[in-house]
């Protein structure tokens, strides 16, 4: 057992590590210390450790005392208390923030070893690993949060590091820009999360008569608050869910808010297999999840989430085929597979969506960190046109990125097939969805044909880097996280394995939308999985001859194609469209009618000084009276008492 | 004559035994004291003003912690006989707002001193003075409770500021000055007008608490509550009566911007929450739409006019209105929450704009230059600077766990249960602030390193003194903001109960007059003002 009051620690550790790593950095600012980069390196590191260790103990805790369904922490400190309104920061962990605590601290831990070895040289290797440690703390507030409030204060912690991460280098004005973009497109996404958050209290504030006393709890964004009272949130739960959502599709890098994702892969490579492909884009899936029981209760937000999330799939996946830059390539694909998760989310794949969560946090953090071991290698040479034959200069980087291409493919038996499989067979249960089954299938093909490409281009052939002889094979603090979370790309799919899934039976209490079917389900999960592995297998293999005999067999179909080819190419242009229609609409506005021409000439202009100068004006006149000749004045004495006269004869 | 010297005495001690006498009138001592000085031992100028600002803010402290949170405001009251023949009284109070608006002034000063320590050389002495009476003049407009008496401290503070604008400022000071004073005067005037309407009204009485429980005619209240609006909108700065805060804030002295934002900004939301909504709640619920549709203006307009702005001083003085209009929406939301948060948006605004005026001025004192394409890469050259000016920016765009959250969630999660499309509105002002600030920090910090003329060392020990300052607040009031929000809470809960009241008795009338009996009230008004509003 677990002393409850232990997994404060959990996310409080990366904090001190922060704090630490933090204030070496500040005063290396002011010019005082001189980094120790080893003890930097071992409180980096040892934080997550420590906290994936306790991560490890609640899980066990939960796992040998199953009437236990949660450790949770409520009141740690009140933050806003109102009559009407509570909030406190109070955590909590089940079964389902146990799993993403162990990924988030494990990943994470292995993450921050690599970036030992990965950012060893930078002048600012400080600053980058507290920024690390700073992520890890409010990606772990963000999980073990026991309200929506105090998850959404992790979702936006989350999203400055991402920022500050993004920009890191940002001498290079391109580097900062993505990382403004990224923050701005998450802030539009946060916008429709506070909306949805102002449509629950609401709804609860008027459920609960204002005059009641005080001492009723008001705490109405924790979750067990939102789980016993979900009933009331009937009439506006369509609303709700679809604003948490468009909330979810910026972190999370859906249709219409990707946009950001490829950009940030202008960050160092182990932030983008961090922040940018493990843990912080899942977080709009986790959240989902957390909140699986007011979705389920809205049918067509659910509706909307699969197809968001298959067309996403679809779109991203396309864009992938037609990429060189090695990250951007694994950028798209994991837009796509994000896509995947909420496609499983939508059809109520809870648990299989946070499978996929898990899998594709070890596979694609393992790319990524391979991807990162070639470009180190390469001296920041990051087109895959450039690359070729590194097999047999960087074996272990190789073998590694080749076993979670084939994971990330869907070949069994490793992990990418089970969890994406899950998915897709409950897409297929679902009636609603059957035929984006088929579509789904699809991109499960173009993801093993393109991963495929990939892997053809970067390792095998000849060397086509200008410098062959510089490049070598990375060092141990690289080389031992790809070599473990490979291994855990091979061996972690048999948690899920269909029928006894360990995954499922763990998460059990986000509930399943169970397929009418269940009998036969055993049978046809087994043949979709055979269409399935068949067609991924196909489209790998067909990828790996075609590349292989030649690699711009392609060119011929990019000349017919042209336009098709350089539409997709450039990400279908949406850059472009949102800048057409809205930053440079939103710009021109602003600077040129609202600043230059209402408020300088109209408000300014016009009004105040206008007042100023007609009044002015006035003054000018009546001061010509004042000649200051005295005939004058008794002139207009004259007249004045005349005047008087006048009135008091007619008056 | 003897006696009258023997008596003086005791009663001064008495007079001095409350502690809102002692803060209004201690830094007055302190300009009797510097006027001894010589002018040319400015060191020593300097060091006797920060200590009776230092002292000033110790002395605050102690309404903070002998306040009995009762929610009226019955706190250290004095009441004297001041103009006898015109039953004008010298009577203080306060409650919780305005117990934590002198706090906030009585801190202000101090750091704002400290962070602008060399930044004026010229008539240093004239200078500390101004600052000295400003600092008298606002915490009376805080305390008094007597209208006169709040007029009186309203012109004294006004002054002061014009000096700090028109002798210190920049190359278009005269200009700045004149527009700022002008300005406020013409608000001014209307107020007195409706003060003396309200005094004559009310049976020759300018108490407050007095006034609380007179009621004015509906139409009545709608011209007088304008006058007083007029007034306070100014001071806001409301939409459109806004354009003199960005002149006056690039011409002041980087002291004088700061206490432009941190407290006088202040004054007008203050004002509405203080005088004119529950003196005129009739007109106040009848012209809650208008305020807040002039708000959420404010809000958008306030962020999309500072996104395009060359100047930082600037860009931050159009970034206080997108941020005073969430403190009207707040107030003018009517809804307990909102307004807690919108009172509560007030002390952010100070310490958040507060902070990055001193940040700029830091920056101003090195270069003599605010225009942001003269900076680039700024970042590598002063690290420090930029850690607190990044902590300050995400304090300004309200990330969770800095005091700008805390105020812009309660106000837009209460404005949203009273009115769904403004809160919706307001919200995007959440955004857009992102925008303006980052693009920004993009601009200034971001990019290849640019060395400015004049660029030098980073900040100084005193520098990061004043702006440790300002970071603890910002993470104070993000994180445990209950013992504020407690205080604020229970004054709106007063404010709002008056105007259930009315709104109770205007149903009343309602029905009385549907059963035959005459009556004005209220809903009388809407042809009215409609045709108001269609006038050319």
């Amino acid at each position: 057992m677990i002393p409850k009051d232990f997994i404060i620690l959990i996310p409080l550790l990366p904090l001190l590590g922060f704090l630490i790593n933090g204030s070496i950095t500040y005063e290396q600012l002011r010019g005082r210390v001189c980094a120790n980069k080893s003890m930097v390196s071992f409180v980096a590191c040892l934080m997550p450790f420590l906290s994936f260790a306790l991560g490890l103990w609640v899980l066990l805790t939960l796992a040998l005392h199953p009437e236990i369904k949660s450790i949770s922490t409520p009141h740690l400190l009140d933050w806003m208390i109102l009559d009407h309104f509570h909030l406190t920061f109070g955590l909590e962990i089940d079964h389902l923030s146990s799993v993403m605590t162990l990924v988030v601290t494990g990943v994470g831990f292995l993450i921050h070893l690599y970036s030992v070895g990965y950012m060893h040289d930078d002048p600012h290797y400080s600053k980058y690993m507290s920024y690390l440690n700073l992520f890890l703390f409010f990606m772990l507030v963000l999980v073990v949060a026991d309200s929506l409030v105090l998850l959404f204060v992790g979702w936006e912690g989350v999203g400055l590091c991402s920022y500050l991460l993004i920009g890191f280098w940002f001498t290079d004005k391109e580097k900062a820009k993505a990382g403004k973009k990224a923050f701005i497109v998450n802030r539009i996404g946060d916008f429709g999360f506070m909306i949805g958050i102002f449509l629950i209290v609401a709804a609860f504030a008027a459920a609960v008569p204002p005059d009641t006393g005080t001492e009723i709890a008001r705490d109405f964004l924790s979750f067990s608050y939102l789980k016993t009272h979900a009933g009331v949130l009937t009439p506006i739960i369509t609303a709700v869910t679809l604003c948490l959502f468009f909330g979810a599709t910026g972190k999370s890098a859906q249709i219409p808010l990707y946009v950001w994702l490829p950009d940030a892969m202008a960050g160092p490579t182990p932030v983008s297999a961090l922040i940018h492909a493990a843990t912080m884009v899942t977080a709009g899936i986790y959240m989902v999840a957390r909140l699986h029981f007011l979705f389920v209760m809205a049918p067509f937000t659910m509706h909307v989430v699969a197809t968001v999330g298959l067309v996403t799939a679809l779109l991203a996946a396309i864009i992938g085929l037609t990429q060189y830059d090695i990250k951007k390539v694994l950028a798209y694909s994991t837009v796509s597979q994000l896509g995947y998760m909420f496609l499983g989310l939508g059809v109520g794949a809870f648990s299989g969506a946070i499978f996929h969560v898990m899998t594709h946090a070890f596979f694609k953090a393992c790319l990524f960190l391979g991807a990162g071991s070639v470009i180190h290698a390469l001296h920041h040479e990051q087109d895959i046109r450039f690359m070729g034959g590194l097999v047999k200069k960087m074996p272990i980087t190789a073998v590694t990125f080749l076993v979670c291409t084939l994971a990330i493919a869907g070949i069994p038996p490793l992990a990418g097939f089970f969890s994406k499989d899950e998915i897709l067979f409950m897409t297929y249960a679902n009636e609603h969805t059957r035929h984006y089954f088929w579509v789904g299938l699809f991109t499960a093909g173009v993801t093993a044909f393109y991963m495929m490409r990939l892997f053809v281009y970067a390792f095998t052939g000849k060397t086509r880097y200008e410098h062959p002889e510089k490049i070598h094979e990375s060092p141990w603090t690289m080389t031992l996280p790809l070599i473990i979370l490979a291994g855990l790309a091979t061996v972690a799919g048999f948690l899920g394995m269909p029928g006894h899934s360990i995954i499922g039976g763990w998460l059990s209490h986000l509930g399943q939308i169970t397929p009418h079917h269940i009998e036969g389900s055993a049978l046809q999960e087994f043949h979709l999985m055979g269409i399935s592995v068949g067609w991924a297998g196909f489209c790998a293999l067909a990828a790996f001859f075609l590349y292989k005999r030649n690699l711009n067999f392609t060119e011929g179909l990019k000349r017919t194609f042209k336009t098709l080819y350089s539409f997709i190419y450039n990400k279908y242009k949406v850059d472009e469209i949102y800048d057409f229609l809205f930053v440079q609409p939103i710009k021109g506005f602003s600077q040129v009618f609202l600043n230059r021409f209402f408020d300088q000439k109209i408000v300014d202009g016009l009004m105040v000084n206008g007042l100023a100068l007609s009044s002015r004006f006035l003054g000018r006149c009546l001061s010509l009276i004042q000649t200051g000749l005295a005939v004058h004045y008794l002139l207009f004495l004259l007249i004045g008492l005349c005047l008087v006269i006048w009135f008091i004869v007619n008056g | 004559m003897t006696e009258d010297i023997i008596n003086f005495i005791p009663q001064m001690i008495s007079f001095f035994s409350n502690i809102l006498n002692v803060l209004i009138f201690f830094p007055l001592l302190g300009v009797l004291i510097i006027a001894f000085v010589p002018r040319e031992k400015t060191q020593v100028l300097k060091a006797l003003a920060l200590i009776f600002f230092l002292l000033e803010a110790f002395f605050s402290l102690h309404i903070y912690f002998h306040f009995t949170n009762t929610g009226v405001i019955d706190q250290f009251m004095i009441n004297l006989p001041w103009i006898g023949a015109w039953n004008i009284h010298y009577l203080l109070g306060i409650d919780g707002v305005s117990m934590l608006l002198v706090i906030l002034t009585a801190f202000t000063m101090p750091l704002a001193l400290i962070g602008t320590w060399n930044s004026v050389g010229q008539g240093i002495k004239f200078y500390l003075i101004s600052l000295l009476f400003l600092e008298t003049g606002m915490v009376g407009v805080f305390c008094a409770l007597d209208l006169f008496l709040f007029y009186v401290f309203w012109e004294v503070m006004l002054i002061p500021m014009y000096f700090l604008i028109g002798i210190w400022g920049g190359e278009n000071r005269v200009y700045a000055s004149l527009k700022f004073f002008i300005y406020t005067m013409a608000g001014s005037v209307l107020m007195l007008v409706a003060l003396l309407y309200l005094y004559f009204k009310a049976g020759r009485t300018f108490n407050l608490l007095e006034l609380y429980n007179y009621r004015l005619t509906s139409m009545a209240q709608l011209w007088v509550f304008g006058a007083l609006a007029f007034a306070f909108a100014i001071k806001v700065p409301l939409f459109p009566f806004h354009t003199w805060l960005p002149d006056a804030h690039v011409q002041a002295p980087t002291a004088g911007s700061v206490i432009l934002a941190g407290v006088l900004l202040k004054m007008g939301t203050y004002g509405f929450f203080r005088f004119a909504i529950p003196l005129f709640p009739d007109a106040t619920l009848y012209l809650q739409p208008y305020l807040i549709g002039i708000a959420l203006i404010g809000i958008v307009y306030g962020a999309l006019v500072a996104m395009v702005q060359p100047d930082m001083k600037k860009l931050i003085a159009y970034s206080s209105v997108s941020h005073m209009g969430v403190v009207m929406l707040g107030l003018f939301s009517l809804n307990q929450t909102a307004m807690t948060g919108g009172l509560y948006q007030m002390l952010n605004h100070a310490v958040s704009t507060g902070a990055l005026f001193l940040l700029v001025g830091m920056l101003y004192d090195r270069t003599h230059t605010r225009m942001i394409s003269d900076y680039s890469g700024l970042a590598r050259l002063m690290p420090v600077y930029t850690v607190f000016f990044m902590i300050i920016t995400l304090s300004s765009i309200g990330v969770p766990l800095t005091n700008g959250f805390v105020g812009e969630f309660l106000t837009l999660l209460g404005t949203f249960q009273a009115n769904r499309a403004a809160a919706i509105i307001g919200a995007t002002g959440v955004i857009l602030g992102a925008v303006y600030m980052l693009w920004l920090v993009e601009r200034v910090f971001f990019g290849e390193p640019k060395h400015t003329h004049g660029l030098g060392a980073d900040l100084n020990l005193r520098e990061v003194l004043v702006m440790s300052v300002m970071v603890f607040f910002v993470f104070w009031m993000g994180i445990y903001p209950k013992p504020l929000l407690n205080k604020l809470e229970r004054a709106t809960e007063t404010v709002l109960l008056k105007l259930e009241d009315e709104r109770e008795m205007a149903l009343l009338t309602e029905q009385s007059s549907v059963t035959g009996q005459s009556g004005t009230h209220w809903s009388d008004l809407r042809p009215l003002v409609l045709s108001l509003c269609k006038m050319p």
